[in-house]
């Protein structure tokens, strides 16, 4: 479990995050969401203590990274993919991690082989594609059999099937009870993988919320009806939290009551019908909604009380 | 892809072995990774080559009527007389470069290839990394560097054979000098590290070194001479270079206290490069 508290970091008077607060929970996948720069990456340098927070704190398993004595065995993770020396062989570099917790050299043959290195394990760093250190990175985050995985953009670079292997694989491990953590820029694809979203924009939370309630907000555009007696259905649904506009003589578009309700009232009512659609918000367009807000947000930082979503 | 089947362990059941990070692990980390890398094979090779090679060259060529030594420029070459030892270790200030970028390489290079992020990560107290870069590459070259100092010398001692100045290596002194070359050069690997750690950017690292070792001792003869007399011996170039002299000469530190000053300038290095390590984000 990862919890950050008011977790805040200040590069001179530019704030890159901001008393952030969110929890990553076991036996979830816990995508963490933000546009390019929203601090998303030092968020994740300052859970495994790369970088110090300015303010606030954030704790592994009850206690900072830095304090474990055995931290690959809490937090397996993976921030940039190029963290890695060029000039070393896949199993040398696993190895010399591995060394530092006396992690022996079958579990280094393991964790090559889960990331579908075997071929390439002699082979110096230096030399592979984009997609083969993501799968690197992967094997070293998953080294130290960790409780915790933390992954920073994962499926950059990899290739569809190397994608459906990333899902599988962290759902996986989020199924044996294991806390995984993702950054992605991409809505779309998070949806698929995760549970819990924690989105952010410049540094600040958004939304700490379910993909299931992310999801359901997001189709909350209203619902389309076509109908021959337009004005008549119109009047029947008239309440005061049922808005209701309309762009042709045929057609409504309803908020405030669902497609079921309104299909109730015009059965009920003797209405036909041609068509009772809701509206459906794609979830990327809900998420540059909410973080186009962080953006203007950014722009009147004397409008410090605002709360976005 | 056979692959998708996560892992076999579920998380309830802990690892069969789950051990802590220790001192000595971290240890053997950087063994390993030192010696993964080709160009630390490279680099030593060529550092003991140079020891070896340059030595063995003056002691062949040396002859009593030259005027000026043969050795390259910089502190060490620079004496007047030459002796049989110290035309063995002529190559001393080359191995120094090549021992010092192999230092700077240790640690700078983690900074410039990302590694650090994975290395801190799995050491996330840091400072035992430092420790144990210092602790693998220190004896290492120091070791090596003993071993072609020594070589260097018994090379080249045919080709001194009925000169005045011909040495053999039980004569006073002698093993002394080899040996304190091979501690200086050690030390100066260390110093690598320091700097690399301390500057985090190879070039700044290596520049660094060069100038500190190489450089500052000619700048500093711009000063007055009655400061330069009383500070010169004092630099980290002079003071190294008077650990490993036969003969003390003047202006110079004894060979003890020569070692014990460089060896105190690395040290503060060191201290520097920790507190750096230590204090800012990686």
């Amino acid at each position: 479990m990862i919890e950050a508290r008011e977790l805040t970091k200040r590069y001179g008077d530019r704030t890159v995050v901001d008393r952030l607060s969110f929890s990553v929970r076991p036996g979830e996948v816990t995508g963490f969401l933000g546009p390019n720069g929203a601090g998303k990456s030092t968020t994740m340098r300052m859970i495994i203590g790369l970088d110090a927070p300015t303010g606030g704190s954030v704790t592994v398993a009850g206690r900072s990274y830095a304090r474990h004595a055995a931290p690959l065995h809490e937090v397996g993770s993976l921030l940039e993919a190029k963290s890695v020396h060029p000039g070393r062989t896949a199993v040398a570099h696993l190895l010399a991690l591995a060394h530092t917790h006396g992690i022996p050299r079958r579990r280094v043959d393991e964790v090559i082989d889960l990331a579908g290195l075997g071929s390439v394990a002699g082979k110096r760093v230096g030399a592979f594609s984009l997609g083969m250190g993501q799968r690197l990175g992967i094997a070293a985050a998953l080294l130290g059999d960790p409780a915790i995985v933390m992954l920073d953009e994962p499926v950059n670079g990899l290739d569809p099937e190397g994608v459906l292997w990333v899902r599988n694989l962290l759902r996986g491990l989020a199924d044996e009870g294991r806390a995984v953590m993702l950054s992605s820029h991409l809505m779309s694809e998070t949806a698929l993988i995760a549970d819990h979203l924690v989105i952010i924009g410049r540094g600040r939370l958004l939304a700490d919320t379910s993909v299931d309630e992310f999801t359901r907000q997001a189709s909350g555009g209203g619902v389309r009806v076509v109908t021959p007696d337009a004005m008549r259905l119109r009047a029947l649904l008239a309440a005061p939290e049922v808005t209701i506009s309309s762009s042709s003589a045929e057609e409504l578009l309803v908020s405030g009551r669902d497609a079921r309700e309104i299909g109730i009232v015009a059965a009920q009512h003797g209405v036909p019908l041609y068509e009772l659609t809701p509206q459906a918000v794609s979830l990327e367009a809900a998420f540059m909604e909410l973080t186009r807000d962080a953006v203007e947000y950014q722009s009147a930082p004397a409008d410090a009380d605002r709360k976005a979503a | 892809m056979t692959t998708t089947t996560a892992l076999r362990r579920p998380s309830a059941a802990p690892a069969p072995t789950r051990q802590k990070v220790t001192g000595v692990r971290v240890l053997r980390s950087e063994w390993a990774k030192f010696w993964s890398l080709r160009s630390s094979w490279i680099t030593l090779g060529v550092g003991v080559f140079l020891l070896v090679l340059f030595g063995a060259i003056a002691s062949y060529t040396y002859s009593p009527d030259a005027v000026a030594p043969s050795g390259p420029p910089g502190p060490g070459a620079s004496g007047g007389d030459s002796d049989a030892v110290s035309l063995a270790l002529t190559g001393v200030t080359f191995a120094s470069l090549a021992v010092g970028v192999l230092g700077v390489l240790l640690s700078a290079g983690e900074y410039s290839t990302g590694m650090i992020r994975s290395t801190l990560a799995a050491v996330p107290r840091r400072l035992p990394v430092l420790w144990s870069k210092a602790a693998v590459i220190g004896p290492v070259a120091l070791l090596l560097s003993t071993v072609g100092a020594l070589a260097a010398f018994l090379l080249g001692a045919p080709g001194l054979d009925g000169e005045a100045i011909s040495l053999s290596a039980g004569d006073d002194g002698v093993l002394r000098s080899l040996v304190g070359a091979g501690v200086y050069l050690g030390l100066v690997a260390v110093f690598g590290v320091a700097l690399g750690a301390l500057l985090r950017s190879s070039a700044g690292a290596i520049a660094a070194l060069v100038g500190v070792l190489l450089v500052l001792p000619g700048l500093a003869s711009l000063l007055p001479d009655a400061w330069y007399d009383t500070v010169s011996p004092y630099f980290p170039g002079n003071a190294g270079s008077a650990a490993y002299a036969l003969h003390e000469s003047a202006d110079a530190l004894s060979p003890g206290a020569g070692l014990a000053v460089f060896a105190g300038w690395v040290a503060l290095t060191l201290a520097g490069a920790a507190l750096r390590l230590v204090r800012t984000d990686a």
